[in-house]
């Protein structure tokens, strides 16, 4: 993984003294909360319903061990014992004191992390496949780009006061595990016939209260011309991008407002007066920083560990989460584990210290000391030996991280809502406890199959729920929690809206309507290989709107 | 423009401006250093020509270069008005001018600007800031910006740092004298 050098650790030590300055004006009263609002946004701090919240950047989801232990002690000493990981692939701390922010960021920069741009009007932490230099189907590892791209975009003196926030996301396989369709800008890297490494570009994606899927602007972006490139659609957004209103403040507006090609004529503009200078990436420093990412020392092992089948045989939970938290690995005889932190009944991406303690050494153990966050909440350990997975899951079991869910009906996404966010308009994190109480059955799962079901607490869409395959969004009906169901929504490489099915429902009947859907599900679905979204995307709404207004 | 209660610093001290600024329906110098808003500078774009002594422009925020980017060679200074801080198009509009249309003149910053941004504002070709917030003021006398002074990007200031390091694209730039 990337490792800090002098320059990068002298810049995350001068943020911290700058931001300490800023704090101690502000806590002098030299300044007031409004004054301070977007310079502590920029690093990270948010004013909650109940006191100031601390998020912290995990560049592209990659900690190692001692980051984590880091990030454990920080929740111990700081916080009431526990972290909470984003759908940006970032750690939030909900209970964190103003005056204790500098010492938290000075911590944090002993392990090379910081808080900068996880918040704010600018260029957001750069996320990217949660299983990148992992997974069999990639191409190109995202990580070095995603890496030269957050060193540009830190504290960029030209985008650091956009009209609103920006996020980019990079992939580099066949599946998109980064969604990068709904995303300010999203890359996939690739090779042409030559096996030369360029981009697809794609801008204007989005959620929020106007979701809207992504236009490619290049298919194959010259590598060289990364940031050149990149610079031209930050200077065209933040020229023209709209400052009258927030709602409609995002790239996604400005490129529906204006069109398509005007856009990409403007950019392609820019590009042509940035192009072949300063900003040109030489090959020799992708190189450089793409070492850093090297795979780590695997050895030559058969496909099949007989290990594990003897054990799985004996061991029917072990073969549950195998079957579902276990993912191909490049090289043959490893896997890649998704640690599941949505346990049954608990809030989706929360972890104790103690747990992320066992994480990290399970990680130094068994997995090249790697560790990754997903923008599912989830956390991936991705180069284990599947002859160590039955001790991995027993160790994984004992931190009560085993649930064998990934990507089943109980691995909800949720955001904060209503319980810690100030913008909600009805709870998230509840509704995720009871749906995942209510499907708590792990046969049951496991009959249903691959299925994300995501719940935003109000149309600012942080959980996702345009894009889950059943998204569940919070309304407020007369002062009364609602919740509005959508069907069909992907954020992969099929990505899609969903759409809405009808009326919404109370707090009090929202379960039941996921499972009047879901039953609709499996009785109409053609066989257990067909999947939720397959089986939606081939009859409709129709159905599921029969079983769930039935009797209206 | 300037009045009693705003401070000029100009490429790291302050100094008395000796530009002009007519009010609406003052007639326009015969000679020295003067600067008009856009529309005015537009509309006696002609007259303005043959005068001797050289020509400003001030935009507004929102204001865009449109119309005026072949006088650009012209002026000897443009002023870039910020009605708030966090409105970040003039960094854009200050970059065009330095590095696409080889604005050479005094590129200055007026309105809300703050110790926060005067490094970024630095950084993206401004050489001169007009700066009301005492605060701001005070602490550019006394040398006590404390900001960030690496870079992982190339930006409008190319002669005013150095390129540290390995990576082409980092830069460093030096801390603010006190004067
Ligand atoms: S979706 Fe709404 S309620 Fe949920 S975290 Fe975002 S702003 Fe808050």
């Amino acid at each position: 993984m990337y490792r800090y050098d002098e320059f990068d650790l002298g810049f995350v030590r001068e943020r911290v003294a700058e931001f300490r300055d800023q704090v101690a004006r502000r806590l002098s009263g030299e300044m007031t909360e409004d004054q301070f609002k977007p310079l502590r946004l920029m690093n990270g701090v948010y004013l909650q319903l109940h006191a100031y919240m601390l998020r912290v950047a995990i560049p592209y989801g990659v900690l190692s061990g001692r980051q984590m232990r880091k990030l454990a002690h920080i929740a111990r000493k700081y916080d009431r014992d526990y972290g909470h990981f984003t759908t940006r692939q970032n750690l939030q701390f909900n209970w964190i004191k103003l005056a204790d922010m500098p010492a938290i960021l000075e911590e944090l920069a002993e392990v090379e992390m910081h808080a900068i741009q996880t918040s704010g009007n600018c260029i957001r932490n750069v996320t990217a496949d949660h299983f990148a230099g992992a997974a069999a189907d990639e191409t190109v590892d995202p990580r070095p780009y995603a890496e030269i791209l957050r060193q540009w975009s830190s504290l960029h003196p030209e985008f650091s006061f956009l009209p609103r926030k920006f996020k980019l996301a990079v992939t580099g396989a066949a599946a998109d595990r980064a969604a990068i369709q709904v995303h300010d800008i999203g890359l996939e890297a690739k090779r042409d016939a030559k096996g030369d490494i360029g981009f697809a570009v794609w801008v204007g994606g989005g959620q929020g209260r106007t979701p809207m899927i992504a236009r490619k602007l290049r298919d194959f972006l010259p590598e060289a011309d990364l940031l050149a490139y990149c610079e031209a659609i930050l200077r065209v957004y933040n020229l023209e991008g709209r400052r009258d209103n927030k709602y409609k403040a995002r790239i996604k507006i400005l490129v529906h407002e204006k069109g398509t090609d005007e856009i990409a004529d403007a950019i392609e503009n820019e590009f042509a007066s940035l192009k072949g200078k300063a900003l040109d990436l030489p090959a020799a420093e992708i190189a450089r920083i793409a070492a850093y990412f090297a795979p780590p020392a695997l050895a030559d092992l058969p496909a099949r560990s007989a290990k594990l089948e003897a054990a799985k045989a004996a061991d029917v939970a072990l073969a549950r989460f195998v079957d579902r938290n276990v993912s191909a690995h490049k090289r043959p005889g490893y896997g890649i584990v998704t640690v599941s932190l949505k346990p049954v009944g608990l809030p989706p991406g929360d972890a104790t210290s103690a747990q992320m303690d066992a994480v990290a050494a399970l990680a130094e153990r068994f997995s090249a000391d790697e560790i990754r966050v997903s923008h599912e909440q989830n956390l991936v350990l991705p180069h284990v030996r599947l002859d160590d997975l039955p001790e991995l899951f027993a160790g994984l079991a004992a931190a009560g991280l085993a649930t064998p869910n990934a990507g089943l009906v109980t691995d909800i996404i949720a955001c904060p809502g209503l319980d810690y966010c100030s913008l909600a308009n009805a709870r998230s994190i509840p509704v995720a406890q009871r749906i995942s109480e209510r499907f708590a059955d792990l046969g049951r799962q496991h009959d249903i199959g691959d299925l994300k079901i995501k719940i935003s607490g109000c149309i600012n869409a942080c959980g996702h729920h345009h894009v889950g395959h059943i998204g569940i969004l919070g309304v407020d009906r007369k002062g009364e929690e609602f919740y509005q169901i959508t069907l069909g929504g992907s954020g992969d490489e099929t990505c899609s809206i969903g759409e809405i099915v009808g009326p919404g429902f109370p707090a009090d009947r929202i379960v039941d309507a996921v499972e009047q859907v879901v039953d609709a599900y499996l009785g109409l679905r053609r066989d257990p290989g067909e999947t939720f979204l397959a089986a939606y995307r081939r009859v409709g709404l129709k159905p599921f709107q029969e079983a769930l207004y039935a009797d209206a | 423009m300037p009045t009693p209660e705003t401070a000029l610093w100009r490429a790291g001290a302050f100094a008395a401006d000796d530009w002009r600024f007519p009010a609406a329906g003052e007639p326009v110098p015969a000679d020295g250093k003067v600067a008009l808003p856009k529309a005015r500078f537009l509309a006696e774009r002609a007259a303005l020509a043959g005068r001797n002594g050289p020509i400003g422009v001030v935009l507004e925020s929102g204001e865009s270069l449109a119309d005026i980017e072949d006088d650009v060679p012209r002026f000897g200074l443009i002023v870039l008005r910020f009605a708030r801080y966090a409105d970040g198009r003039n960094y854009s509009t200050a970059r065009i001018l330095r590095d696409r249309l080889g604005f050479r003149g005094e590129l200055r910053a007026s309105g809300d600007v703050l110790r926060d941004q005067v490094l970024f504002m630095l950084r993206a070709g401004f050489d001169a800031l007009e700066i009301a917030h005492a605060g701001t003021v005070a602490t550019l006398k006394e040398g006590r910006i404390v900001g960030v002074h690496r870079h992982y990007q190339p930006a409008s200031n190319e002669i005013g740092e150095s390129a540290a390091g390995l990576r082409g694209w980092q830069r460093t730039s030096r801390r603010l004298a006190s004067n």
